[in-house]
């Protein structure tokens, strides 16, 4: 019901989460325009020369810029896919656990390295992947040379992708065990009398249980086709690997705040701001519309 | 779903599986215990590669070693303010705020105008550069209110807050508006009491997204002395440039790395998350499952 005199009460319980959103989140969109001027730090935003579309234009024509797009959309790809799978396959061999003592301690060590930052994770993985690391250990335990793994640019991409599986796969598998809680088990009980192996029963009941949570993750992850992970790559990079792992997020860093071209920085910063928007609401949209999900 | 099966298929199936999901569960945990091990090792013993998944030369001199360095613990200090701080302020404004925006659209007509703005900030950013600008004219460089506020309103956690306020029954508020209480009243005394494991997963995932933040603290510091402790772990070995190297260089400048000090950082920095894990643990599956709560 309305009540007036609440309204005034409203307001002022907004007013300190308001103003940090537009001190911390639109006044630096304000910055956007720097990506249509020659900004010069001396002359300010508002006072810098007025290009229209040049920083656009040239962008498109740096091959650089063509790799980092390629590299970017390859490595966010793939972790889309491999963290749409990698957590089901996991989800259901979960659920299949004979000894259900170990349910729970499988399930709380998994979703560790979720909660661990890119920073620790990487330095460990550098270390383990490293000259001196296990891995090397084991390679030339056999016989074999060290490898140079985070140096070698063939080998980077699906190191990405392979550690950032490590990282999530837990995490993401709890909402596809979730939703297999939910599956009335009487459909496995009638499944077995009527004499269905174990296959047949994921096949037929599991996987057609969880089809929708699946449709819905995958729709829901489209905003993520320019996001291939800036904490991750930054802190495994070096320059011997940039030709295949260099990403958007981190050329706009090393081109804004280290080489201090701010103009064309902004320009393809806000170009993937804007492409990422687009497909963000795009996926709200056909989740909505698809599997009736809304945010709020 | 087990169900008692007992052709030999199935029961093979159960060994494999129980096998896969051990090994799963190991790969997961040995490479934080690699770390324990190399930090409890001796130097030369890390550097000969001898080191695996058991120390070598066991001792604790690297953790003696942290003990004196100032710089170390600064980091570390900066990082416990920015949680406290960060904490604080965060839940303040998400709590706050969740209350009116989980009113109805006739108690609070303008509540859908406030969660578009939201819901567009969330979604949409300046990107890097206009960031740092805006950061820099602040003056929140250096600033440890710069490693509290520049990241902008958690507007996840504003609306996980708000679902989780709207799906509360709405009894509880009449019985309260009844006896003549106001919104300030209903809030404090209805509404974040029962909120608790929704407040839980919001402050456990605000303390770890604060604990576990670099990339801020890097940016919006000019020294040393600024860092928080995720960004100096991440300054800490010098970056080498490999691109010059070959094989035997790469080598020799990775044992000139005391890599047991570093494992012993790296290690204390994963401590507060691990204390605060059991906890986690208790209340995020409960948390990401309210986020998909349909409102």
């Amino acid at each position: 019901m309305f009540n007036k005199k609440f309204l005034k009460h409203y307001y002022i319980m907004l007013i300190p989460a308001i103003i940090w959103l537009v001190l911390f989140n639109i006044v630096p969109m304000v910055g956007i325009v720097m990506a249509f001027e020659d900004f010069n730090p001396g002359l300010g935003m508002w006072k810098s020369p007025f290009i229209g579309f040049a920083n656009f234009e040239y962008m498109f024509q740096m091959s650089d810029i063509r790799q980092v797009m390629t590299n970017t959309i390859v490595i966010a790809v793939g972790k889309i896919i491999a963290n749409l799978i990698v957590p089901l396959v996991f989800a259901i061999l979960l659920n299949e656990l004979c000894i259900q003592k170990l349910y729970r301690p499988i399930q709380t060590i998994v979703y560790l390295p979720y909660f661990l930052s890119w920073v620790i994770l990487a330095k460990i993985v550098l270390n383990i992947f490293g000259y001196v690391g296990p891995i090397n250990s084991v390679i030339n335990f056999f016989g074999g040379e060290s490898v140079n793994f985070f140096g070698i640019d063939s080998m980077f991409r699906p190191l990405v992708i392979g550690t950032d599986i490590w990282k999530n796969f837990g995490y993401n598998a709890i909402i596809y065990l979730a939703t297999m809680l939910g599956i009335a088990p009487e459909l496995y009980e009638a499944a077995a009398v009527d004499g269905a192996g174990r296959f047949k029963r994921i096949w037929h009941i599991t996987l057609p249980g969880i089809k929708m949570t699946v449709a819905l993750l995958a729709i829901l992850s489209l905003g993520n086709v320019l996001n291939a992970g800036f904490d991750q790559i930054f802190n495994l990079y070096n320059p011997l690997v940039y030709s295949t792992g260099d990403i958007l997020d981190t050329w706009v860093y090393r081109a804004g705040l280290i080489n201090l071209q701010f103009s064309l920085a902004t320009a393809v910063g806000l170009l993937k701001s804007v492409v990422s928007f687009v497909l963000i609401t795009l996926g709200y949209w056909m989740a909505d519309k698809f599997a009736g999900y809304k945010l709020f | 779903m087990n169900i008692k099966d007992n052709s030999v298929g199935s029961k093979i199936f159960d060994v494999i599986n129980v096998i896969v999901l051990v090994i799963i569960g190991l790969l997961c945990l040995l490479p934080l215990w690699y770390v324990l091990c190399v930090s409890l090792s001796a130097k030369d013993a890390v550097n000969a590669g001898l080191v695996s998944f058991w120390p070598v030369g066991f001792n604790v001199d690297s953790y003696k070693k942290i003990v004196g360095e100032g710089a170390f613990f600064r980091a570390f200090w900066n990082s416990i303010c920015r949680v406290v701080l960060g904490t604080l302020v965060s839940l303040g404004c998400i709590l706050m705020a969740a209350y009116p925006l989980s009113r109805t659209k006739t108690q609070f007509p303008k509540r859908n105008m406030f969660m578009w703005l939201l819901i567009f900030c969330m979604l949409f950013n300046g990107g890097t550069v206009p960031w740092y600008l805006t950061m820099r004219n602040y003056k929140l460089i250096d600033n440890i209110w710069g490693l509290v506020l520049a990241g902008g309103l958690p507007v996840y956690n504003v609306i996980l807050a708000m679902n989780f306020f709207k799906n509360l029954p709405s009894e509880l508020e009449e019985a309260a508006l009844v006896d003549g209480a106001g919104p300030w009243r209903i809030w404090a005394s209805i509404y974040v009491p029962l909120a608790k494991p929704s407040i839980a997963t919001i402050t456990l995932f605000t303390i770890v997204g604060y604990w576990n933040e670099f990339f801020q603290g890097l940016v919006l510091s000019t020294k040393e002395a600024s860092y928080p402790l995720q960004t100096y772990i991440q300054q800490m070995v010098v970056t080498l440039d490999y691109s010059t190297m070959n094989a035997e260089q790469i080598a020799a400048a990775s044992k000139l790395n005391n890599q047991s000090l570093d494992a012993a950082k790296i290690f204390i920095a994963m401590v507060p998350v691990l204390i605060v894990y059991p906890f986690l643990q208790k209340y995020f599956v409960k948390g990401i499952t309210l986020g998909s709560v349909k409102g």
